[in-house]
């Protein structure tokens, strides 16, 4: 019986395709998601929205309130560690989280290195903004992928560029012929063999999500019909005035996402979503995304 | 003929079915509403999550169109979150499942996601070589009624795969593995 091996981690994040994954701060919250059938929980002190405009560093979360969110839902729960913080993750693994987020939502702990993620049986989502970023944190051990987007501020603008970037990347690859295949590895400072099997196979080796950004039933579809395998939605959902309403209706799309008939239905009476930021007021050095490389 | 199997794609790893069955000749599609079930020789519900599943199938009327497809007879192959659904009872679980099996279903038996694991198992209906079975946050079965066989067993004695008349399940993904058996078995029995 082999148990933390590759198959079960990425497995883990197959079974989650098609679903929509969703910040929770506390038991109720969670308990709202499960009930609006939010495949996944990532449990957290704060979301991103409030992060944003709490500052500060912003750190793993209490472990008493990712127990307390554990206890209440039979879905996976998600918690999130800092950049390179490995202990965090540790700990993390020690409570018996179902999956580790590395994020740039947090205040990173290393800039140069990330979590060398093959040291835990736990699996690990990291963020990317294209597929060299994407290539690189699989290469560490990185069972599945989403795109950052610029979290908390729900606006879908960065996630859009992200996913494009990642699909573009891979079908630049694809169609090369082999001998430009390791200057091309170069290039975009990824693994060599990751790079070969994106070409041979045409796809990520694992599953890749959209983040950072999600706040309508739209979105969500957008997301999906660019190639996401699911969505993460941060603020989106308890930001907004009605987030049981919100969630349900977000759930709705990312199943139907290809049913306009199905998204103009579940988009009707939701109520004001959250009020959202236009990333060119935001200063510079407080952007989410550039954080990791 | 190509054999028409529709995979629910609700949520969770419907791709990977699709694959599958398409390798071994059948016409396998995607279903996510009941206009979609007509002219079925068989479906499939996937592995994701139960508790997403039944309440988009409650959500879009797919619950009672799946209970009387099955009572008319219509073959369903369901592993993991898939097998919980077929169940007539499920242990810790709030939504209800759609019954149509005589089985008793505890989910996330082994623990959370760090108790993941795989492993070879002895299926005697797939020949003398062992299935190489993956599970997920897997359950497992609890009890079988009258007419259902176990097919596969872990060590331990617990059972994980059954077939009880046209209905098949499993704990275990064969799905994620390169073993064609689990399905060709299914195809083999619509």
């Amino acid at each position: 019986m082999d148990k933390g091996t590759w198959t079960v981690k990425t497995g883990l994040a197959q079974m989650l395709k098609g679903g929509v994954i969703m910040d929770v701060v506390n038991p109720e919250q969670a308990r709202i998601a499960e009930e609006a059938g939010a495949c996944a929980v990532m449990a957290l002190e704060r979301v991103p929205a409030d992060i944003r405009a709490s500052g500060g560093v912003a750190r793993m979360a209490d472990p008493s309130i990712i127990v307390a969110i554990m206890g209440t839902v039979s879905i996976p729960v998600m918690a999130k560690c800092r950049i390179g913080h490995f202990v965090e993750a540790q700990v993390l693994q020690a409570l018996g989280v179902d999956f580790i987020d590395e994020s740039e939502v947090l205040t990173p702990a290393d800039e140069s290195h990330h979590v060398w993620k093959y040291d835990f049986n736990v699996p690990f989502v990291c963020g990317c903004r294209d597929l060299g970023e994407a290539l690189r944190r699989i290469g560490e051990g990185a069972a599945m992928i989403r795109t950052k987007g610029e979290a908390g501020t729900g606006n879908i603008v960065e996630a859009v560029r992200h996913m494009r970037a990642v699909t573009d990347g891979i079908r630049r690859i694809q169609g090369m012929p082999q001998d430009e295949l390791m200057a091309e590895a170069k290039a975009i400072g990824a693994p060599f063999e990751l790079v070969l099997e994106v070409h041979n196979t045409g796809r990520l080796p694992v599953v890749n999500f959209a983040a950072g950004g999600i706040a309508t039933p739209a979105d969500a579809a957008l997301m999906m019909q660019l190639g996401a395998d699911g969505v993460f939605v941060g603020s989106g959902v308890f930001k907004s005035q009605d987030p049981e309403e919100r969630a349900r209706a977000i759930v709705r799309a990312t199943t139907h996402y290809q049913d306009p008939d199905i998204l103009a239905e579940v988009s009707k009476g939701l109520g004001e979503a959250m009020r959202g930021l236009e990333i060119g007021t935001i200063p510079k050095e407080s952007l989410l995304s550039p954080r990791g490389w | 003929m190509a054999k028409k199997v529709g995979v629910l794609a609700l949520q969770g790893a419907f791709i990977e079915h699709i694959r599958v069955l398409g390798e071994l000749g059948a016409e396998a599609f995607p279903v996510r509403l009941p206009g979609e079930l007509d002219g079925l020789d068989g479906l499939v519900i996937p592995g994701g999550e139960s508790t997403t599943m039944s309440r988009l199938m409650l959500d879009y009327h797919l619950t009672d169109r799946l209970r009387g497809l099955a009572r008319d007879g219509l073959p369903i192959m369901g592993t993991c979150a898939g097998m919980i659904l077929l169940a007539k009872r499920v242990m810790d679980m709030d939504v209800e499942p759609l019954g149509i099996m005589d089985i008793d279903v505890r989910r996330n038996a082994f623990g959370r996601q760090v108790d993941s694991f795989e492993i070879d198992i002895e299926m005697p209906a797939f020949g003398e070589t062992p299935f190489h079975a993956v599970f997920i946050r897997a359950p497992v079965i609890e009890r079988v009624g009258d007419g259902v066989e176990v097919l596969a067993r872990l060590p331990d004695g617990t059972a994980v795969a059954a077939r009880g008349g046209d209905m098949i399940c499993s704990s275990f993904h064969p799905e994620l593995t390169c073993d064609p058996r689990f399905h060709a078995y299914f195809l083999g029995a619509i």
